[in-house]
């Protein structure tokens, strides 16, 4: 009864750019993700929310298969990740590399067409001017000389960002691009998005600030371990359904999955 | 000199061949260093160094043979599998990565130790060169151990040349470097294997327990003066070759001192030099910053003070005796005496009778910091609301380092104001 009514809110679309059937992942062992089912349409700015240790973030890496999956499958543009990786730019969380790294704005810009340039090849002028044109768009044109660590928080989220535009994808993933940048960064970042959005690109973004939430995304998922929701977010970002993501632990999931852990089982039997 | 000119004439095509041997060994380990550095796995060439032995010594056994390329596959293997096993532990126990790191380590050399000296007591008469391996044995360099390291060295550096954007991008940021599609995991064994080659020609020259120095050192004084990648290779190269020609020379003009510890040692001095004197990265000039610092904060503030007397007495340009100004601020006699006897240098004051007085400069430069300190907590107690007896030691800081540009926009700002918080009249 409960599972057909919880299933209720999650609606899924004819003809999906991304679509994500039964998928479950563990992280060390421990399931952190149950059965997500979900479907998203094409052009839509989306985003995931839930409280921390939701496995936002965890939900972005096993679509970008960074992380194994026990169970499931992702597709994007009804195919896999593997043959349509050119269509698909992944925006990682700024904390995930060493800013300390010897390199300037542009090297770090560059590296978003390396897919296309191949073995061997070094960028061409075409590439620089590719690149320079991404910077442009997010307002770092002038810093493309800057060697990375000498940046602010905001800066590294837009170089970031700007790397993945050079990629000319039609589907985005961000992870956290918002966390820790200043409000005239978000704000840039969210318009670039936006027009992304209106260019018919779709647009997938793990948050974390409510209050944003009504005015950013067209289309919300809510995730707690297992996925709460997913629809348009005037249907889905409801009081009722926020008070099911962030209220009342699932205290009973978590405690199986630590049991998972600790007895070293697969989250899912091996046939 | 004499020496100098003989040694670069290379009459002796000995030397000529030692000389091209370390250096290309130098250069092989420096490149794969960077990358080694660069991923924060320094330690890695420790361990690889370490664990080649068992490999040499196994692959003895079974062929009975020096040859030096039997040797080298030997070697590669073991230190590859010493890789995988410090991998395997990481990912299958609770052991962390430092650990994981000594155990590998030791264990593979312990055992190497042990073949060695089963070795060296069986009576093999062809074994007695075998542990050069262990310390290194740059001066004997020639025939097809020569060719064989030189060949490798090279394989090194083309495959570094050929996938330098792939290897760049797999250790700025794995995770997108998987995303757009690369083949992380082959580059990564591509790397990896290089790394263990680059190791093993390198042993040749400095031995087992240096070879972590003939990796690390280089990229690290390189990361001292420069920004960027391509240039820290270039850098570490030419430090890596100044250090084999170094080595190679020293050695040949004082026959008992060993080659490849004294290229660690030149390599060495290269960094400690690096961490010294590099350009806005060196130890020096950062003290230097902070000294140049802290004398402007001193001119400053006697000029202040000056400024300060000069309104209470309705006079700026009288004589103030040093007391008249320690009895404003806390100066230090050594900090009066050198900070006038700066200022009087370069024109902000003068002197009669052991009394000071401002010059038309001192008294301009006196009344923009008392300004900027001013229109400072003014804006502190308009803006963020904080206390007026609460500003004044943070605008004791800030009007040092407030620019001709902030003045103007805090002044717009503020609306052009004439006095601040506690009344005092804010100089034009």
């Amino acid at each position: 009864m409960k599972d057909s009514m919880s299933n209720s809110f999650v609606k899924q679309v004819e003809n999906p750019v991304l679509e994500i059937h039964d998928l479950t992942v563990s992280y060390d062992k421990k399931p952190v993700l149950w059965g997500i089912d979900l479907s998203i349409p094409a052009g839509t700015l989306c985003g995931i929310i839930g409280p921390n240790g939701a496995g936002k973030s965890t939900l972005i890496k096993a679509i970008m298969d960074l992380v194994d999956m026990n169970s499931g499958y992702v597709k994007l543009f009804d195919q896999s990740l593997d043959d349509i990786r050119k269509r698909v730019s992944y925006v990682p969380q700024r904390e995930s590399v060493d800013w300390d790294f010897p390199a300037s704005v542009l090297d770090v810009v560059l590296m978003g067409r390396y897919t296309n340039l191949g073995l061997f090849k070094n960028p061409r002028k075409a590439d620089k001017e590719a690149a320079m044109k991404a910077l442009e768009m997010v307002g770092m044109d002038k810093y493309s000389k800057r060697q990375i660590s000498q940046l602010s928080g905001g800066q590294q989220q837009r170089v970031f960002l700007a790397r993945a535009l050079t990629q000319n994808a039609d589907i985005y993933f961000l992870d956290e691009p918002f966390a820790g940048v200043d409000a005239a960064t978000e704000k840039a970042i969210f318009k670039i998005l936006q027009d992304l959005s209106k260019d018919g690109k779709t647009i997938i973004v793990v948050h974390h600030d409510l209050q944003s939430v009504e005015t950013y995304f067209e289309w919300v998922i809510l995730l707690n371990l297992r996925l709460v929701a997913s629809g348009p977010t005037k249907e889905v970002f409801t009081p009722t359904l926020l008070e099911e993501t962030y209220g009342g632990k699932l205290t009973l999931l978590t405690e199986v999955g630590e049991l998972v852990q600790k007895g070293e089982f697969e989250a899912r039997e091996k046939q | 000199m004499e020496t100098l000119i003989e040694f670069f004439s290379f009459q002796y095509p000995n030397i000529k061949y030692v000389v091209f041997g370390t250096i290309l060994l130098s250069i092989s380990s420096a490149v794969v260093g960077c990358f080694t550095f660069i991923k924060k796995k320094s330690l890695v060439g420790d361990v690889i160094s370490h664990a080649v032995l068992p490999g040499i010594c196994i692959s003895f056994m079974i062929s009975g043979s020096k040859d030096p390329f039997l040797l080298i596959i030997g070697a590669f293997i073991s230190g590859w599998i010493s890789i995988l096993v410090m991998d395997a532990i990481i990912q299958n126990t609770k052991i962390k990565e430092d650990a994981a790191t000594g155990l590998s380590l030791s264990v593979f050399f312990g055992v190497g130790i042990l073949l060695m000296t089963y070795i060296q007591h069986s009576g093999n008469a062809s074994q007695s060169g075998l542990d050069t391996f262990l310390f290194g044995k740059a001066a004997a360099l020639v025939g097809k151990d020569l060719l064989a390291f030189s060949i490798i060295a090279i394989v090194v550096l083309i495959t570094v040349f050929f996938f330098y954007k792939e290897f760049k991008v797999i250790s700025f940021d794995r995770q997108f470097a998987r995303v757009i599609g690369l083949p992380i995991k082959r580059l990564e064994v591509l790397l990896t294997s290089i790394t263990v080659l680059a190791v093993v020609t390198g042993i040749q020259a400095v031995g087992v327990v240096l070879m972590a120095a003939m990796l690390i050192t280089p990229a690290a004084a390189a990361r001292y003066w420069t920004n960027r990648l391509s240039r820290m290779i270039i850098l570490a190269s030419a430090f890596g070759a100044f250090s084999g020609i170094s080595g190679a020379f020293i050695s040949y003009s004082a026959p008992s001192m060993p080659t490849g510890p004294w290229m660690v040692m030149v390599l060495s001095i290269i960094a400690l030099f690096s961490f010294f004197f590099a350009p806005s990265k060196g130890i020096m000039i950062r003290q230097w910053r902070r000294y140049s610092i802290k004398r402007q904060l001193l001119e400053e503030n006697l000029l202040k003070t000056f400024y300060r007397i000069g309104e209470n007495s309705g006079e700026h340009f009288n004589t103030v005796a040093m007391n008249d100004l320690q009895l404003i601020r806390n100066f230090s006699p050594v900090q009066l005496t050198k900070g006038l006897r700066k200022l009087r240098i370069n024109g902000y004051v003068s002197r009669t009778d052991g009394s000071w007085f401002l010059t038309n400069e001192g008294f301009e430069k006196g009344k923009r910091i008392t300004r900027l300190h001013r229109l400072w907590e003014l804006y502190l107690t308009k803006y963020l609301r904080i206390a007026p007896d609460h500003v004044h030691e943070d605008a004791d800081t800030i009007e040092h380092v407030i620019t001709p540009e902030l003045e103007a926009r805090l002044e717009k700002l503020l609306e052009y104001p004439t006095s601040d918080p506690h009344h005092s009249e804010i100089p034009k």
